[in-house]
């Protein structure tokens, strides 16, 4: 087995609070640079530009994550986690047939869907930045339905997180992890940990980071490393 | 009302849009879901709220609000202080809880819309 050094959330120039420079290319060569072996393309709300980049980091011997980070009627982010593009894409079609309003770049900023080359194809309409109807309980029955993880982003935040608008992470929410993006207390929880950066720009890709004992780099790979089964396990996170 | 007034009644903290205390408040909201928020809130409405995330200030702008009263003296994150300022958003802050801020609101006449 191998230790993969994965950042599991990072976004792409589809998030609207993203800077625009997070485009395939970039992004897979700072990853690249910064010894990382996996990443996850987690936008607010779609997956529309996580193939692209799974695409252009295969050829660059990085894996890519298939991820949407969606939030709840709560306004709680959740990283979803998906095996492949079809899940991604079917989960997607559900958050988008739930995911009111319109978005204002004026305000918001641009959501910009990209190929394989970093050429702009196309803008998303929606309001990525907005809460989907579903509760915390409903997304992580459909990810799960579609056959992905969730873990609960950023959950040290005082903003968009479990523990800033719940307070506490309830007990029968079936989450497969919580995610910190800076220090912060992990212990006596009884879900595992996962460290990442929520990058929005280029230069803090990596700055959070799990180590994972894995076989290869596959999300299955991973799901067990978060239940420490068959010899997987997260080795560290920093 | 004008917002002038309304800070100098509640002895209100101003951190940002010191430039825009001349605007008319027409009515208050209080909410802390942006989604809500962006929703139910209307143009002219004070925002009463305990987030401070900077996207508050998105959402104030696109939806033209007098501005946003951050309760139980909290303070704003770095980029939604910036980003107020950019704007020239007021973006104020109160000792006081939820609560009793909105009631002292009431007193001085604003007014939420039901409809």
């Amino acid at each position: 087995m191998n230790v993969l050094s994965a950042d599991l959330h990072i976004h792409s120039c589809l998030s609207p609070c993203a800077d625009r420079a997070m485009v395939p290319s970039a992004v897979i060569a700072v990853a690249a640079e910064r010894g990382l072996d996996m990443i996850a393309i987690c936008d607010h709300n779609s997956a529309e530009n996580a193939a692209p980049f799974r695409r252009v980091g295969e050829a660059a011997g990085i894996v890519v994550i298939d991820g949407m980070e969606i939030t709840s009627r709560e306004e709680v982010h959740l990283l979803a986690l998906f095996p492949d593009d079809a899940s991604a894409a079917a989960m997607q079609d559900e958050v988008h047939a739930h995911l009111p309003g319109e978005n204002d770049p004026e305000f918001f900023g641009e959501q910009w869907i990209v190929d394989d080359e970093d050429r702009l194809v196309g803008e998303s309409p929606r309001l990525l930045i907005g809460a989907t109807e579903f509760t915390l309980d409903e997304i992580v029955d459909r990810v799960h339905r579609h056959g992905g993880l969730v873990i609960a982003s950023h959950i040290e935040r005082p903003s968009y997180s479990l523990l800033g608008q719940l307070g506490f992470v309830p007990p029968d929410l079936d989450l497969d992890g919580l995610e910190t993006c800076a220090d912060a207390e992990t212990a006596g929880a009884d879900l595992p940990f996962v460290r990442s950066s929520d990058a929005h720009r280029l230069d803090e890709i990596g700055t959070g980071r799990t180590e994972f004992l894995l076989e290869e780099g596959t999300l299955a790979e991973i799901a067990l490393a978060l239940k420490a089964e068959g010899g997987r396990r997260i080795v560290r996170t920093r | 009302m004008v917002l002038r007034e309304i800070v100098a009644a509640l002895g209100l903290d101003v951190l940002t849009g010191l430039a825009s205390l001349d605007r008319e408040v027409r009515g208050g909201y209080a909410s802390d879901l942006m989604s809500d928020v962006l929703a139910n809130a209307h143009e002219g409405d004070l925002w009463v709220t305990l987030q401070t995330h900077q996207n508050t200030v998105a959402v104030a702008s696109m939806k033209a609000l007098a501005g946003i009263v951050l309760v139980n003296a909290r303070g704003p994150e770095d980029d939604t202080l910036a980003r107020a300022k950019e704007e020239d958003l007021p973006l104020m802050v109160s000792p006081l809880p939820a609560f009793e801020l909105i009631g002292r609101l009431y007193e001085l006449g604003l007014r939420g819309t039901v409809t």
